[in-house]
């Protein structure tokens, strides 16, 4: 392609979106992709066994927190270690709804989208707060206030322990499969469907946000707020957005969680997590989706690996618990820091050069 | 004490891939005032930041008083008696002028020569004296420079190097630092490399003149004929 | 009247604990410009060092010294192995490693330890000593007093009369300025880490104690609570810190006492949020502005 037709392509796309004939516009190529993630998803799991099922189910529920919280970091560059506490939010929420629609006798499966949305709903309010107070703070303060709300908010489980029933937690009556999938419908491949079908969505909302004129503002709040505001953004307000959405995605993917464990405990949303994510995203490559992506698989895959790896040795069972409950977070510690050392483009980011680098050495063919 | 005190030979430097020192010789005699002028951009204070050991130079040598000067840490060069005043004096703020002086002493071991240093520095510049309990940020513009130089001279250095002593002084305060500079060369035998904006000060009170353009060394000669040579000022410095 | 006493005193015994730690945050924001998110978890570790040297000789004291002196190896060891090697220019940099250190030595004293609590004997005698027929301070709390009292005594006299106290405080202020009179500006800051961490090991042996026992997570709270206090005085403020431990202690005691025990997390919470959006900079933030 010589350099004067890619430049004009270039200021055609600029100034006509919808353009004919070279691209379709962003949200139908998105959902393009989704829908055939979503075909590959329905033909592997009917070649995969309960249990990885139940594992993909879980990258899906982690990916939408990943996702949210790489557009929240790495996109609009607003440091969040409280994001396990908005899963919490959006889990517990599930679990309370659930429970309520239980008691009056609503079962019916299509409930679970309501819950699902009024769960997502919930962390966005939560997001919200949070994302006005975080909106005027930099660095180590909202570093620290969002360490803060990690901390505090699952305590609050045993603080109002009337509602949340403390350290105990809750249980999530979910609906089986539809009946129109046959009575032997594995439990697990139906909840990765649900996962996928959550999550493919949520992606393709924050794909094309990413692509907009928000996502542009979040890019640009995060390289400099002055120029920032310079260019007529407001800077507050672009901030509280990037927290809300991905607040909404963090509650999302902790409802998800819900429903697959079918139990919430505060256990499972402490710190840790919160950290776990932020590792997620940034070994994945911070700001960018697929990044996120890698960082959900991490999340799931590496205590399988230990699991595993620990298996290998013949351990007493004491030492063996010891082991497996921490040698993930050793691992995941010790890889932060190595990625944010050597290389802080993360996964992705390492990608990117490698097929840069590739792409130097074999010009494409067309000119 | 003759012979040159300081020394570079090819030597360049800049920032990344930018040069900006390409090829530059010079030589300061020992106990003698250099002036080191020319236009913005020439690569004066990248000069003194590389020769003070803050910039590692590309290529080249510095020798001081024969001693190649190559591979010294930044933090050496105080004992070997090179004393750097940055851009701007450097004066810290939040601590007070005798904490301040006592920055500059502080490499010696022999704590009775440090203190006498000291008082020799509160006796050159008696208004420091004056406030010696006072916070750097408190200072003026005038006394700041005198804590800098102050503190630079209580580590009885042999090689002062100055990057803009003039600048954002009033012209009364200037002709005292250059008298000092004067003073200080005669008495001790300091020896001095300026950088200068302020060309006629400067000038004035120089041995030797070191005209730098676009990273190299223009020319070099004794201040006195750069001072009376019409066509050579006119030339090399433009007035 | 009397609980309102009791509450104070305690309030201000745990204090004291918030105070040290604070100052343990501040004194590596000023040297550095970072806060140390690792700061607990390396407090934590110090204390465990501290429980297998008791449990190997049967003294509590040599179990203290052991805790102290590792908090101040670990800080070294911390900035030289770690943040030595982290690229700064970006702020969030910093923050991640020290995450991940959390992580690892949280998960390390974990496989090592294990996750139950772990018994935390405390030297002297927790029950309030009364004067009077009112319950005052128990003999522990004079001792925690004590120690803070000395301690930050201590970091007075080492920053304010010493040579290397000035180095310190000249590398944390002007670093470049520093170089050039010959300070070892990195020497310095490693110096700054450890003087921290060992400040901060010494808050988790005072504090351990007085909880439900040592674990790995056992600073997590107090960690929040701290950087709250450090944030209310300024983190550019070492008294400031001092000022803001006080005053946490005293409020998180009195709402342990009047509304519970359990409410303990929210309150920290609401301060913190308080603090942040009304005063950033602290109630003592310093006049000159510092270039950023």
């Amino acid at each position: 392609m010589s350099a004067t037709r890619a430049a004009a392509s270039v200021r055609a796309a600029a100034v006509d979106p919808a353009r004919r004939g070279r691209s379709l516009p962003t949200v139908v190529r998105h959902l393009v992709v989704a829908a055939g993630v979503a075909l590959l998803v329905l033909m592997v799991s009917y070649q995969l066994d309960s249990f990885r099922n139940f594992q993909l189910a879980t990258v899906a529920a982690y990916l939408c927190a990943t996702a949210g919280l790489t557009v929240l970091t790495g996109l609009c560059g607003q440091l969040s270690l409280g994001h396990g506490a908005l899963m919490a939010t959006g889990a517990y929420t599930l679990a309370l709804v659930q429970n309520a629609f239980a008691e009056r006798g609503l079962t019916a499966g299509g409930l679970l989208v309501v819950s699902l949305v009024v769960a997502a709903l919930a962390t966005v309010v939560v997001g919200a707060v949070v994302g006005v107070a975080a909106a005027r703070l930099r660095g180590p303060y909202l570093a620290g206030l969002t360490l803060a709300v990690a901390v505090v908010v699952p305590a609050l489980t045993v603080t109002f322990d009337g509602v949340f029933n403390g350290e105990q937690g809750l249980a999530v009556p979910v609906a089986p499969a539809p009946a129109g999938l046959g009575s032997y419908f594995p439990h697990e491949r139906w909840q990765l469907w649900v996962a996928t079908v959550a999550t493919l969505l949520c992606l393709v909302l924050l794909a094309n946000l990413v692509r907009s004129r928000y996502g542009r503002s979040f890019r640009a709040v995060r390289d400099d707020e002055v120029a920032a505001r310079l260019a007529g953004i407001h800077v507050a307000r672009t901030q509280v957005v990037a927290f809300v959405i991905s607040a909404g995605s963090a509650g999302l993917g902790g409802a998800l969680l819900a429903v697959l464990a079918q139990s919430v405990s505060p256990g499972a949303f402490g710190l840790t997590l919160s950290l776990f994510l932020l590792m997620a995203v940034v070994i994945g490559g911070l700001g960018r989706l697929a990044g996120a992506a890698w960082g959900a698989f991490l999340l799931v895959a590496l205590p399988d690996l230990t699991h595993s790896l620990t298996n290998l040795f013949t351990l007493s069972p004491a030492a063996a618990q010891r082991l497996e409950g921490n040698l993930p977070l050793a691992i995941f510690g010790s890889t932060l820091i190595a990625v944010m050392i050597a290389a802080p483009g993360g996964v992705q980011g390492l990608l990117s050069r490698l097929v840069r680098a590739l792409r130097a050495r074999w010009p494409a063919g067309r000119s | 004490m003759g012979g040159d005190l300081l020394t570079a030979e090819a030597l360049a430097a800049g920032y990344g891939p930018v040069p900006v020192l390409r090829d530059v010789d010079l030589r300061v005699p020992s106990g003698t005032i250099a002036a080191v002028i020319g236009a913005n951009g020439a690569g004066k204070t990248t000069l003194l930041r590389t020769l003070s050991g803050m910039l590692r130079p590309t290529a080249g040598r510095i020798l001081l008083d024969g001693r190649d000067l190559r591979g010294t840490p930044v933090e050496q060069l105080v004992r070997r008696g090179v004393a750097h005043v940055p851009e701007g004096r450097g004066v810290i703020g939040e601590l007070t002028v005798e904490e301040n002086l006592r920055l500059g002493a502080l490499w010696r071991r022999d704590r009775t020569a440090a203190a006498r240093a000291l008082d020799e520095v509160y006796q050159l510049f008696e208004p420091l004296a004056r406030r010696r309990r006072h916070l750097g940020h408190q200072l003026s513009g005038g006394e700041r420079q005198m804590l800098a130089l102050g503190r630079a001279l209580a580590g009885r250095p042999r090689l002062l190097l100055l990057d803009e002593p003039s600048l954002g002084l009033a012209p009364r305060v200037v002709a005292q630092t250059m008298a000092l500079l004067r003073q200080l060369r005669d008495d001790t035998g300091l020896t001095v490399l300026l950088v200068e904006q302020n060309v006629r000060s400067a000038l004035a009170v120089a041995d030797q003149g070191i005209v730098m353009s676009l990273g190299r060394v223009a020319l070099a000669a004794p201040a006195a004929r750069l001072r009376d040579d019409a066509d050579l000022r006119h030339a090399y410095l433009g007035f | 009247m009397d609980r309102f006493l009791f509450l104070t005193l305690d309030g201000l015994s745990r204090g004291a604990v918030y105070a040290a730690f604070a100052l343990a945050l501040v004194l590596i924001w000023r040297a550095g410009r970072i806060v140390n998110f690792a700061q607990g978890a390396m407090a934590v570790a110090a204390a465990y060092v501290a429980y297998s040297v008791t449990a190997a000789t049967g003294s509590y004291w040599l179990g203290f010294g052991a805790a102290l002196l590792a908090g101040l190896l670990l800080g070294a060891v911390v900035d030289v192995a770690v943040m030595r090697l982290v690229d700064h220019r970006s702020p969030l940099n910093p923050v991640i490693v020290a995450l991940g250190l959390v992580l690892l030595i949280q998960a390390v004293l974990g496989m090592v330890y294990g996750n139950e609590y772990l018994p935390a004997r405390a030297p002297f005698s927790r029950t309030a000593l009364t004067v009077g027929g009112t319950a005052v301070l128990s003999p522990y709390d004079l001792f925690v007093f004590a120690t803070v009292g000395v301690v930050g005594a201590a970091l007075v006299w080492i920053f304010t009369r010493t040579a290397i106290g000035l180095r310190m405080r000249a590398a944390a202020f002007a670093p470049e300025v520093s170089r050039l009179l010959g300070v070892n500006v990195g020497g310095m800051l490693t110096l700054g880490w450890a003087l921290a961490s060992g400040v901060g090991a010494l808050a988790a042996m005072l504090v351990i104690p007085t909880g439900l026992g040592l674990h790995p997570y056992a600073m997590d709270l107090v960690f929040v609570s701290a950087f709250t206090a450090a944030v209310l005085g300024g983190l550019d403020s070492p008294p400031g810190a001092v000022v803001g431990g006080l005053g946490v202690g005293l409020l998180l005691s009195y709402v342990s006492g009047y509304a519970g025990g359990d409410l303990i997390p929210l309150a920290v919470l609401a301060l913190l949020l308080t603090v942040l959006l009304l005063r950033p900079g602290g109630l003592f933030a310093p006049v000159t502005a510092r270039r950023v």
